[in-house]
C-alpha cells in the first residue's frame, strides 16, 4: 500500500504542478486577480504532495521492501540502514524524484516567503517553476516510475554498487541536485522577469538568495565529490576533468558569474541582459550535466545509472526549456533597458572581467567535455580528451581571475582610478613576488603553472582581507566578510592544489609482510595481511604501522574488500592526516611469492583543496546570512513606517 | 563613456573572449586530444611513438605476465583480429582480469609497446566500455548472470 500511496501522491502533485502553471499563465493573461491569489496554496500543496511522495519512497528503501522493483535493484536487506536511506537516491528513478521533490519545495518556499517581488513577477515565476517541473513529473510517471511492483518477489535485493556504500554517496548527490535545483529557480525569476519586462534591482534581489544558495550547495557538493573520488576511487587523484566531474563544474562556473552579476544588478541597477542570460545559460549547464550523467553518452569513471532512452528524454526537456528561455530572452532583451553605466577600471569592470573569464573557462571545459560526442557524429571517430587539455586551456585563466579576484573586491563601484588600484594592492603583489623569489630559489622541478599558482595563491590570501583595511571591523556588514572568506578559500585551495601537483612523493612496491617502506619522512611497516569481514563484505586487509619521522607510530590499513552481492571488488584506500599533508596508500594484488602490490603517496597540504572548498562555501554561506537579515531589517523599517502613516 | 559606447565595449570584449575561447580551444585540442585505437586501428595506421592514445579491447585469455619487480604487468589486447602488446606498472584495477574490456590511455614506445600511463577497467560488471561498443564481447567473462531479471 506504501508504494501506491506513494504513486497516488506523486499523481497529484503532478496535477496541482500542471494547476500552478495553468492559473499563472491564464492569470497572466487575463488579468485575472483570483487566481493570482490561488496560485501560492496550490504551489505549497504541490510541495508537500511531493515531498510525501518521496518519503514514502525512502520508506520503502528503509523497510526493504522487495515487492518495489526498485528496492530490488539498487537494495538489499543484509545492507546498513544508512546505506538504505541513501540507497534511495542512488539510482535514477529515486534522483529524479530528488530533483522533482528539492523544486516543489522551492516552489512552496517561494510561495509562502517571497514578499518583496511584484505580484506578476511571482505568479509569472511560479508558474514557470511549475512548467519545469511538469517536465521531470511526466519524465518519472511516463518512463520511470519509482513505485514500480515487482513480481515474483525476489528472496533478496541486488545490493547497490559497491562503490556507492559510502558515507559520501549519503550527501554527494543530493547536495549537487539541491544546486542544480537552486539554479533552476534563479532561471524560473529570470524567465519570470522577461516575461513581466521586470528586470531591475527588486528583481534581483530576489533571486540573489536562491543563486546564493545553489552556489553554496554546487560548492560543497564539488568539494565532497572531488574527497569521494580522491579516497574511494584510489587512484590518489582529487580531479580527474571526467565528463561527470565536469558535469558539475560547468554550472559551478556559470553559477559563480551569475553571483557576482546578479550582484552588479542589485547594487548598481547595470548588466541587466547578461545577467539574465547567465541565468538561463547556468540552468541549461545544469540540465547538461544531468543529461550527461544520465545518459552515459560519454565514457565516465563515475558512470553508474546510465542508460540511452532517458538521456533522450532530458535532451528534449533541455531542447524545450533552453530553447523557449532563448527564444524569451530574443524577444525581449530590446525592451531590457540600459542599466546603469560605469567606467571600466571599478568594481563593476572588474567583475565584469570576472564574468567574461569565467564565462570563457565555461566555454573550454564545455568544448573539451563534448567535442568528443561532435568528432565521433561528424567522422566517427572516437577520441578522449583529458587532463591535458583541460589543464593547458585552462589553468592560465584560472590563475589570471584568481588576480582579478584580489583586486576586485579593492576597487571602487563606478568610477575609480589604476593608480589608486595598484596603492591599495601594493602589499599582496610583494608578497606574491617575495614567495615567487622564494620558490624560484628553495624548490626545484616545479611546474611554471604551479610555481605562478602558488605564489599567486599567497598573494591573493593576503588580499582577500585587505578590504578590511582602515574599517571599523564592527560595522563592517556580514556580507562582506563573506565574501573576504570565499576568496580566501580560493586562494588556500589553490595552495592545496599547487602543492599537491608538485610536491606530492609516490612509491610503488611489492612487498612481503614484514618488510619497510619509506617516503618522504614516513616510514610505514607491513606487518601482516588478514582476512576481515563486514556487513555485506569481506576483504584482505594489510595491517601496517607509519611513524613520520620520529613521531608517533600509526596503525594504517588498506583494505581488498569483495561484494558478493554485486560480485565486485574494490580497494579501500587508508589515509593518515597530519596538519601539513596526508598519507594515501593503497593495497593491490598478491602473487604467488606471497608478495603484495603496495602503493603509497604522500602528498603535502593536499588537504587544503577541499578545506578551501569548504571555506568558500562558509563565505557563501554568510554572505546569505548577510543578506537575508538586511533584506528583513530593511522590509521591517519600511512596514513600520507604513504603518506610522 | 556613452551610453551606447559601454554597450558596444561589452558586446565587442564579450566577442574577444568568445573567439579567444574558440581559438584556445582549437589550438588545446590539436595538441592534446588523444584519439581512440583498436588493435586493428593501429596495425593499419600506426600512431607516431610518443603520441598520447586511448587504446581499447578485450585482455586477451592467458597472456597477462607479472614482472618480476611485482608491480609491472604485462599483457595483450585483442578486438578479435589484431593484438597489441600492453605494459603497465601500477596496481591493476578491480575488474581488470582476462578476457575483460579494458581502456587504457598512454603511448606507443619505439619498439612499438604500448606504455599505459591509466588504466581504465569499470567498476561495474555490467559496464562495457563505451568505446568498446560493437568490438565482439562474447569473451567478456563479466556479463549480466549476476542480475535477476
Amino acid at each position: 500500500m506504501i508504494a501506491e500511496t506513494g504513486l497516488i501522491a506523486l499523481w497529484l502533485a503532478a496535477s496541482l504542478a500542471l494547476l500552478q502553471f495553468a492559473l499563472g499563465a491564464i492569470g497572466l493573461r487575463a488579468e485575472r486577480e483570483d487566481y493570482f491569489a490561488a496560485i501560492r496554496p496550490v504551489a505549497v500543496a504541490q510541495g508537500v504532495f511531493v515531498t510525501l511522495s518521496f518519503l514514502l519512497l525512502i520508506w520503502l528503501f528503509l523497510r526493504s521492501d522487495l515487492s518495489v522493483r526498485l528496492v530490488v535493484m539498487n537494495s538489499a536487506s543484509v545492507k546498513p540502514l544508512l546505506y538504505k536511506f541513501a540507497g534511495t537516491w542512488g539510482n535514477h528513478e529515486g534522483s529524479m524524484l530528488l530533483w522533482v521533490t528539492v523544486m516543489g519545495l522551492a516552489g512552496a518556499f517561494i510561495a509562502l516567503f517571497e514578499r518583496s517581488l511584484k505580484r506578476e513577477t511571482l505568479v509569472a515565476t511560479l508558474a514557470a517553476q511549475a512548467f519545469i517541473s511538469l517536465g521531470f513529473y511526466a519524465f518519472l510517471l511516463i518512463s520511470s516510475n519509482p513505485f514500480e511492483r515487482i513480481f515474483p518477489i525476489p528472496a533478496e535485493g541486488q545490493g547497490l554498487n559497491p562503490l556507492l556504500q559510502d558515507p559520501g554517496l549519503a550527501f554527494h548527490p543530493p547536495t549537487l541536485y539541491f544546486g542544480y535545483v537552486g539554479l533552476s529557480v534563479a532561471f524560473s525569476f529570470a524567465v519570470g522577469a522577461m516575461i513581466t519586462r521586470d528586470v531591475g534591482a527588486a528583481f534581483a534581489k530576489a533571486m540573489r538568495p536562491w543563486v546564493l544558495g545553489a552556489w553554496i550547495f554546487l560548492t560543497l557538493g564539488i568539494t565532497a565529490g572531488s574527497y569521494w573520488a580522491y579516497y574511494e576511487l584510489g587512484w590518489g587523484g582529487w580531479w580527474f576533468w571526467d565528463p561527470v566531474e565536469n558535469a558539475s563544474l560547468m554550472p559551478w562556473l556559470a553559477a559563480t558569474a551569475l553571483l557576482h552579476s546578479v550582484t552588479v544588478l542589485a547594487t548598481r541597477d547595470g548588466l541587466r541582459a547578461w545577467t539574465l542570460m547567465l541565468a538561463v545559460v547556468a540552468f541549461s549547464m545544469s540540465m547538461i550535466g544531468t543529461f550527461l550523467v544520465r545518459s552515459g553518452i560519454l565514457t565516465s569513471v563515475h558512470a553508474f545509472a546510465v542508460d540511452p532512452k532517458r538521456g533522450s528524454f532530458i535532451l528534449a526537456l533541455l531542447a524545450i526549456y533552453i530553447g523557449g528561455a532563448m527564444a524569451l530572452f530574443a524577444l525581449r532583451v530590446g525592451t531590457v533597458k540600459e542599466g546603469s553605466r560605469f567606467e571600466l577600471v571599478s568594481r563593476e569592470g572588474a567583475l565584469v572581467a570576472n564574468n567574461l573569464l569565467l564565462s570563457v573557462i565555461l566555454a573550454l571545459v564545455f568544448i573539451g567535455t563534448l567535442y568528443p560526442l561532435l568528432v565521433e557524429a561528424l567522422t566517427g571517430e572516437k577520441l578522449s580528451v583529458g587532463p591535458p587539455y583541460f589543464n593547458l586551456a585552462t589553468g592560465p585563466l584560472a590563475l589570471l581571475l584568481a588576480a582579478v579576484m584580489a583586486a576586485g573586491p579593492l576597487l571602487r563601484w563606478r568610477r575609480d582610478n589604476a593608480k589608486a588600484l595598484l596603492n591599495r594592492i601594493s602589499i599582496p603583489i610583494l608578497v606574491a613576488a617575495a614567495a615567487l623569489f622564494a620558490l624560484a630559489l628553495f624548490t626545484t622541478g616545479m611546474s611554471v603553472l604551479a610555481l605562478l599558482g602558488l605564489a599567486l595563491a599567497v598573494g591573493v590570501g593576503v588580499a582577500s582581507f585587505a578590504p578590511l583595511w582602515k574599517r571599523n571591523l564592527r560595522r563592517t556588514p556580514i556580507h562582506t566578510y563573506g565574501m573576504i572568506i570565499a576568496h580566501f578559500g580560493i586562494a588556500v585551495a589553490l595552495v592545496g592544489m599547487a602543492s599537491e601537483s608538485s610536491f606530492t612523493e609516490e612509491r610503488l612496491v611489492a612487498a612481503k609482510p614484514g618488510d619497510e617502506i619509506s617516503v618522504n619522512q614516513w616510514k610505514l611497516k607491513f606487518e601482516a595481511i588478514e582476512p576481515v569481514a563486514g556487513p555485506n563484505w569481506t576483504a584482505l586487509e594489510a595491517r601496517m604501522t607509519a611513524q613520520y619521522g620520529d613521531g608517533a607510530v600509526h596503525d594504517i590499513q588498506p583494505q581488498n574488500r569483495m561484494f558478493p552481492t554485486a560480485q565486485t571488488q574494490t580497494s579501500e584506500a587508508a589515509l593518515l592526516t597530519r596538519w601539513n599533508g596526508q598519507l594515501y596508500v593503497v593495497l593491490g594484488d598478491g602473487d604467488n611469492e606471497g608478495r603484495w602490490q603496495v602503493r603509497v603517496w604522500w602528498k603535502p597540504f593536499v588537504t587544503l583543496i577541499w578545506l578551501g572548498g569548504i571555506l568558500v562555501a562558509l563565505g557563501g554561506f554568510l554572505a546569505m546570512i548577510g543578506r537575508l537579515r538586511r533584506g528583513y531589517k530593511q522590509r521591517k523599517q519600511r512596514e513600520f513606517v507604513e504603518a506610522m502613516l | 563613456m556613452k551610453a551606447k559606447h559601454q554597450r558596444l565595449t561589452l558586446v565587442l570584449l564579450a566577442m574577444v573572449a568568445l573567439i579567444g575561447a574558440g581559438l584556445l580551444a582549437a589550438y588545446a585540442l590539436q595538441d592534446q586530444a588523444s584519439y581512440f585505437y583498436t588493435p586493428s586501428d593501429i596495425a593499419e595506421r600506426k600512431p607516431e611513438a610518443g603520441q598520447a592514445i586511448r587504446l581499447g579491447g578485450m585482455v586477451e585469455k592467458g597472456s597477462i605476465q607479472r614482472s618480476a619487480d611485482g608491480v609491472t604487468v604485462q599483457f595483450i589486447v585483442q578486438d578479435g583480429t589484431a593484438q597489441q602488446r600492453v605494459t603497465y606498472t601500477g596496481i591493476t584495477p578491480d575488474l581488470f582480469v582476462e578476457g575483460s574490456g579494458v581502456v587504457a590511455d598512454g603511448r606507443l614506445d619505439a619498439n612499438g609497446l604500448f606504455v599505459a600511463e591509466t588504466l581504465l577497467a569499470k567498476h561495474d560488471e555490467n559496464y562495457i566500455p563505451r568505446e568498446l561498443e560493437g568490438i565482439d564481447m562474447t569473451s567478456g567473462k563479466h556479463k549480466t548472470e549476476t542480475l535477476v531479471q
